[in-house]
């Protein structure tokens, strides 16, 4: 029971992107569409579960003073593996998202993670809470990439719902991107307050 | 001229927070006062220039020649984190009061993905040296330009009486949509 606790708390009661607001360029940019949406997410998810994992089980081994460079370190290789991955078995997924893949070095959520729970907790637990936090951050990108596929092509996962002239293509472009997470956002907010 | 698109190009065509999505998140954090966002500005301008030339170096000198490419990711990083407190700690000995104005953005440019972005981007581009200058430049410049305005606009909005759920973070998003709508304009331009 315990242990689906800490899932949960990445999915509903932390969720990165719309409790913490962390991690807001891959949020921004990759959501032109639910599936863009969604392997980013996944794609984050992955790499949180592995960095919290090593970060967990060498976290008595590293010196206090060179913490955040180790982490660094171990979230890059995992990274570079994710990176190298992708390239070689979905290169149409890479083009894509693109510079995206590299950033989530600096993904303030992976860090934040590392830093925040998995240097002072078991491994176990630490995975849970990568998975926790990756699902959440999928989630959330995945409702704003449908929101924003939507508006803008009247489609969702490529499905039509209404007719491609009516789409409004503002919603794919940048502007769209902030105006729909400030509303969601917002959304959010009120729903939270009432309950 | 060549040069000069590049500028016009990376400052308002394609501006590197409103239109390519990078540094989000000091741009939604250091952005409540103008005085904030100048430093920060600075800050972003000086490491972005001189980690944009130690990167390309890197590239070209040793990681091409070697073979090892697939290092590109884990070198970047750990050049900008040594970077960033090399030049804290250099700016604190030869010059405390620009020291003072920037100190405590510094640590914080680390996990700034325009840094590692921008390395990224120009590498990608095929740049050359001065290219690359240029454009970490105009970048960085392009930074400040959408930061300061954003901050000024936030400070209006303080004084603005708004729905509880929209105050904070969702407004500030939502204005920076109507100011990415804005540099949309500049679409075409080069």
């Amino acid at each position: 029971m315990n242990k689906l606790k800490i899932i949960l708390n990445g999915i509903i009661k932390e969720n990165p992107t719309f409790v913490l607001i962390l991690g807001m360029c891959p949020t921004l940019a990759t959501t032109t569409s639910a599936i863009n949406g969604m392997s980013m997410g996944l794609a984050t998810t992955f790499v949180l579960i592995c960095s919290n994992i090593l970060i967990s089980a060498v976290r008595n081994l590293v010196p206090d003073k060179v913490h955040i460079p180790a982490y660094i370190v171990i979230i890059a290789s995992f990274v570079t593996v994710l990176q190298l991955c992708m390239e070689a078995y979905l290169p149409d997924l890479n083009a894509t998202l693109g510079l995206f893949i590299p950033l989530i070095v600096v993904n303030c959520i992976v860090l934040g993670r590392a830093e925040a729970y998995a240097a002072n907790n078991n491994v176990f637990d630490s995975a849970l809470d990568g998975i926790g936090m990756g699902l959440g951050f999928t989630l959330a990108l995945t409702i704003l990439g449908c929101v924003r596929e939507l508006l803008g092509t009247g489609k969702i996962f490529n499905f039509t719902i209404f007719p491609d002239d009516y789409g409004m293509i503002l919603f794919i472009l940048a502007p769209g991107a902030f105006i729909t997470l400030g509303l969601l956002i917002a959304l959010k907010n009120h729903l939270g307050t009432k309950g | 001229m060549h040069y000069i698109i590049i500028f016009i190009a990376a400052v308002f065509v394609n501006n590197i927070v409103l239109s390519q999505f990078l540094g989000i998140c000091p741009f939604l954090g250091v952005s409540k006062k103008v005085d904030t966002a100048i430093g920060m500005s600075a800050a972003v301008a000086f490491v972005m220039t001189i980690a944009t030339i130690c990167t390309f170096l890197l590239q070209k000198y040793v990681l091409d020649p070697l073979g090892i490419g697939f290092l590109q990711t884990l070198t970047f990083i750990l050049v900008i984190a040594a970077l960033v407190q090399m030049v804290e700690i250099v700016l604190k000995k030869v010059s405390p009061a620009l020291y003072q104005a920037l100190g405590i953005f510094l640590p914080l440019i680390t996990t700034n993905c325009t840094i590692l972005g921008v390395a990224l981007i120009v590498i990608q581009k095929d740049f050359t040296l001065v290219e690359s200058i240029v454009y970490a430049i105009s970048t960085a410049i392009g930074y400040g330009v959408a930061l300061i305005l954003f901050a000024g606009i936030r400070q209006q909005l303080e004084l603005v009486n708004l729905p509880k759920a929209m105050n904070g973070t969702p407004i500030a998003l939502v204005t920076a949509g109507i100011l990415a709508m804005a540099f949309m304009g500049f679409a075409g331009v080069v």
